[in-house]
């Protein structure tokens, strides 16, 4: 047989690909479930130990059940505009752990997109912005989670940031990156980086949190910059007041619903008579 | 059965296909900073040249000559995709930090190497065995210089501690220049150093 015909050539190499193509298929079919459990389970495990940051009781291990944990510790979960209105909800898993549902890194891509364009003059996508929020009940405290998600260096970075009942303090943080330099932008998923963030708050006005190279000099809506990383660092203080400017409405209207005591409350009330 | 010896001691020390050869460098800069991301990759690469040169093999008398190399490639590809797919299936944290770096064994070139000079002249079996033990040999280069590298740049072994915290009390300092790839170059040229050294046949006259 004349393996140089071209008859030959287009036919064999047609074959080759299909029976390629129906390999490939078949492989990604079946391992999909799989893979994007481990996705969600990511995300869980960075949402709950952002969450758990203010209670040292409570530990993440490698092999702590999160969907379990996560499912316990969870009060509510749903979505907000960036008029401070709920869009919808998640479910949390409270039925059955199998069932939660977190916005994945491409959900938080898609919300940075729409961010860019209402930074960029397009103000009537506010109300179509669908930013999640995770609402838990870390031993009787409320505390919720607000992802951030923006551009870093070389690559996404995001990060999920636990506000408290105040809508304000900082319980805790944690991020991630795709492709940070190794030793450098990356230590921002380190504890001496993360751990700077529990007890400082949201400000008020331009900044409302910040990543400052050579010091946040006691300032409480700011940490200290990565040495050596300093586009990262600015890249990452950048995000974190894009996203909580977008939060800020949501944040402050349910700061005023949980704090039913004492005078502030009353004259809220008041207000709204 | 002396043959089979030598196709499958050969790549590993005397013909080595990273210190001798000189090939797939890149990634063994990249892979190489803890031990464990190493291990995977050496595991990876040497089914994808193991199971690549099998295939080719059994196919090298019906691959028409003018589109042997993309015919290849076509193979190549999808071992690495399977590989890929599988490791991000189950074991996802080290697929997370070997990232791009498992697809980009289709651009290594041991593995287009060893089937245009061995697997297109041989029969599925020997092919097999070259391409496996081509992978061994990368892949224990990987690993001796993941060792040095993690073990000096992080103090660790398989993510656990071996140099004890009393040490950095002590004054003892991870050596940060460990965790960056020039080190692992200047460490691979070490390994290159000793092995001419002690195989004086390597050396040019």
């Amino acid at each position: 047989m004349n393996t140089n015909s071209n008859l030959y050539t287009v036919i064999y190499s047609t074959v080759l690909v299909v029976v390629v193509a129906a390999v490939l298929a078949f492989a990604a079919m079946s391992l999909k479930p799989r893979q994007d459990e481990n996705v969600k389970i990511e995300t869980i495990t960075k949402v709950l130990s952002a969450a758990t940051q203010s209670d040292n009781t409570v530990s993440i291990g490698d092999d702590t059940d999160v969907m379990a944990m996560y499912a316990d510790k969870i009060t509510d979960a749903f979505y907000v505009n960036g008029n401070g209105e709920k869009v919808g909800s998640m479910n949390t898993g409270k039925d059955n752990v199998k069932n939660i549902i977190v916005a994945s890194t491409g959900d938080l891509k898609k919300q940075n997109d729409i961010i860019k364009q209402i930074e960029a003059g397009k103000t009537g996508l506010l109300a179509s912005l669908k930013l999640p929020v995770y609402v838990f009940d870390i031993n009787g405290e409320k505390v919720t989670v607000i992802p951030c998600y923006g551009a870093g260096l070389w690559g996404p970075i995001w990060g999920y940031i636990a506000v408290a009942a105040d809508g304000r303090t900082i319980d805790g943080a944690i991020f991630d990156h795709k492709s940070e330099t190794p030793g450098l932008g990356a230590k921002i998923t380190e504890e001496p980086f993360y751990g700077q963030f529990k007890g400082k708050s949201f400000g008020e006005g331009e900044t409302i949190f910040a990543v400052v190279k050579g010091g946040a000099k006691g300032a409480s809506n700011g940490v200290d910059a990565i040495s050596g990383a300093t586009i990262t660092s600015q890249a990452l203080g950048n995000t974190i007041n894009i996203w909580a400017k977008y939060y800020a409405p949501y944040l402050k209207a349910s700061a005023e619903k949980t704090c039913c005591c004492g005078d502030e409350c009353e004259t809220a009330k008041a207000e709204e008579e | 059965m002396k043959d089979w010896k030598e196709t499958l001691l050969n790549p590993i020390f005397k013909g080595n296909p990273i210190t001798v050869l000189v090939l797939g460098i890149c990634s063994s800069l990249a892979v190489t900073v803890q031990l464990k991301g190493a291990f995977v990759m050496a595991l990876s690469v040497i089914v994808v040249t193991g199971l690549s040169s099998f295939v080719v093999s059994l196919m090298r008398n019906s691959i028409p000559n003018r589109i042997r190399i993309i015919v290849q490639l076509v193979v190549v590809a999808l071992m690495v995709i399977l590989v890929d797919q599988v490791l991000k299936a189950y074991a996802y944290s080290i697929s997370k930090t070997l990232s791009v770096y498992i697809g980009l064994i289709i651009t290594n070139c041991i593995v287009m190497g060893r089937i245009e000079a061995y697997a297109l002249g041989n029969k599925p079996l020997p092919s097999l065995l070259d391409g496996l033990a081509n992978g061994a040999g990368y892949g224990l280069i990987l690993v001796v210089v993941a060792f040095f590298r993690e073990l000096l740049g992080s103090g660790t072994l398989f993510g656990f501690r071996i140099i004890p915290e009393s040490f950095y009390g002590a004054g003892y300092m991870n050596n940060g220049l460990m965790i960056l790839p020039p080190m692992a170059l200047i460490l691979l040229g070490c390994i290159i150093w000793i092995q001419r050294a002690i195989q004086k046949d390597l050396q040019e006259k």
